[in-house]
């Protein structure tokens, strides 16, 4: 099978339409199973009690919020590199899903962290690594809309979303090693050493849910800006609408 | 299973503010996302039927 | 094309540019006075208390440094690429990220510089002295160099699209975090006496992976901006 005819917007628009119902019913599936282990199977935390089960929304959050931007400043390069359209495509629909999730992080952190620590926010390094993942999916998403030259609007994101793909671990890392400075802020996010099996069983569920749900979302959204992109030829209307559209005049 | 009713299934041992809302969030961003996709789907496809239609329009003229 | 003639190309940017500054002398003196302001208006916002003010020193003048040189991007590239300049600079032999770095120098020279000279004196309103204060001058002279190589990508990446003051701050202010952090971290551990050699190490870590990544990026911004 010759994957590369899918490059070409027009080859992968009708194949993204096919895949999107599956990823959906499987997200759908995985996420019933996910939430009924987590809310019915996995035991109370005896450290945390029951609000350790944020855990389940929010760890699947912040994982693809990282994890789509990779996949994002990867397709940018290709993009960049290779100079394939439907690439920089893949790039622009991913941004506004990882921001979601960003921000679903975010606030889910924050719900977590108040019964947990006493405190809705604290400057911790995976708190503020993700609250500049936001600045930055914000950034790139700006970037592109301030430009009205399409051609220019994908390879200026790409170049600052690459750009952002150095700084995320960095500031990690600088964030930690100034906890260590500043006591008074460090906060332990551990969990608890010995999660119990089926604590860690919904929560892989419910991320490989989300992945899924990014992935039909992400596929859905690649197929409007085809249309939006390249307005006129109508790859998937049925026959009888244009005969319709035709008659009706 | 833990729960020994309904009731104490929402209260989430006290922290039931804490948790619902943090799923309820979720909940409603996925949907919106869904939905605001749904919409722009919409827009596109009758913008495209509008360009067809219109190129038609000259045609005829 | 040989080692010399890239120098002089380099030195050639980078004088015409200190040229043009010469010309135009207020506008490297506001980023100062900016500077010096912004400085000014804290203690009179948080109060005169001196303990307060140690504490709130290193941080506010590294913010103030931080912006002032925000506030100068847009001249590093906006007249060359007004007057077209700067599409001789991705015509000629040398390769254009080199001579993005002698613009960078350049643009330093002017407004970072005079920020890292300054400093001692705004330490001194924040109640800094002895070895903080010569580590604050020290972490500024490392990391405004950091701040105009990392601020160039994004002046280049905004060239001619409207609204770009504010979109340049919104994409190059996340990326100043890591050298905010180290930089007053640098002052702040000096203060605490556990030394600030660390943080400064890290500044020049810093400094040579931008020295290294930032041109590239900036000339590939270049590029883009004017197909």
């Amino acid at each position: 099978m010759n994957w590369s005819k899918y490059s070409a917007p027009q080859a992968f628009y009708p194949l993204a339409g096919r895949l999107i119902p599956w990823f959906a019913v499987v997200a759908v599936a995985l996420m019933g199973v996910g939430l009924y282990m987590g809310f019915f199977v996995a035991p109370t935390d005896f450290q945390q009690g029951e609000s350790y089960r944020i855990i389940f929304v929010h760890v699947p959050a912040a994982w693809m919020s990282m994890f789509l931007y990779v996949v994002m400043a990867i397709w940018a390069g290709v993009g960049m590199g290779l100079n394939a359209r439907l690439s920089f495509m893949m790039a622009q629909a991913i941004a506004p899903t990882g921001a979601m999730f960003t921000f679903l992080a975010l606030l889910t952190g924050a719900m977590w962290g108040k019964p947990t620590w006493g405190a809705w926010w604290v400057w911790d390094a995976r708190l503020t690594s993700e609250l500049i993942l936001l600045f930055q999916y914000a950034g790139v998403m700006l970037l592109r809309t301030s430009i009205d030259d399409m051609r220019r609007a994908d390879r200026s994101s790409a170049v600052f979303s690459l750009v952002g793909v150095v700084n995320v671990p960095i500031i990690y890392f600088s964030v930690q090693w100034w906890n260590t400075l500043h006591q008074g802020a460090s906060v332990s996010m551990s969990t608890g050493s010995k999660m119990a099996a089926t604590m860690l069983m919904a929560m892989l569920i419910m991320t490989v849910a989300f992945w899924f749900y990014s992935i039909a979302v992400i596929l859905a959204r690649v197929r409007c800006i085809v249309v939006e992109r390249d307005s006129l030829p109508v790859w998937d209307e049925k026959p009888a609408v244009i005969q319709e559209a035709v008659e009706a005049r | 299973m833990q729960w020994g009713s309904a009731s104490e299934f929402f209260a989430m041992g006290g922290y039931g503010l804490y948790v619902w809302t943090s799923f309820l969030a979720t909940a409603l961003c996925m949907l919106w996302e869904v939905l605001a996709l749904w919409r722009r789907r919409v827009a596109a496809r009758a913008e495209q039927r509008a360009a067809l239609l219109g190129g038609m329009d000259e045609t005829a003229t | 094309m040989n080692r010399s003639s890239m120098w002089e190309a380099v030195s050639g940017i980078v004088k015409r540019d200190l040229l043009l500054a010469m010309r135009r002398r207020s506008d490297a003196a506001m980023s100062v006075f900016f500077l010096v302001i912004v400085a000014s208006l804290f203690p009179l916002g948080v109060g005169p208390e001196p303990a307060v003010l140690r504490t709130i020193g290193p941080g506010v003048l590294w913010v103030a440094a931080l912006l002032a040189c925000l506030l100068s991007l847009s001249r590093v590239f906006t007249a060359d690429y007004v007057d077209g300049a700067l599409e001789q600079m991705v015509l000629v032999p040398q390769p254009l990220a080199v001579l993005v770095a002698g613009k960078v120098f350049a643009h330093w020279l002017i407004s970072g510089l005079p920020v890292v000279l300054l400093s001692p004196l705004l330490g001194l309103q924040f109640g800094l002295d002895g070895a903080p204060l010569g580590v604050l001058v020290l972490s500024l002279l490392l990391g405004t160099p950091t701040l105009s190589m990392i601020g160039a990508i994004g002046a280049a990446l905004v060239l001619g699209v409207r609204g770009s003051g504010l979109l340049v701050a919104l994409l190059v202010l996340p990326l100043y975090v890591p050298v905010l952090s180290f930089g007053a971290g640098a002052v702040t551990g000096s203060m605490a006496g556990i030394g600030g050699e660390a943080n400064l190490s890290l500044l020049g870590a810093s400094l040579v992976l931008s020295l290294f990544l930032a041109p590239w990026a900036t000339a590939a911004a270049i590029r883009i901006a004017l197909e």
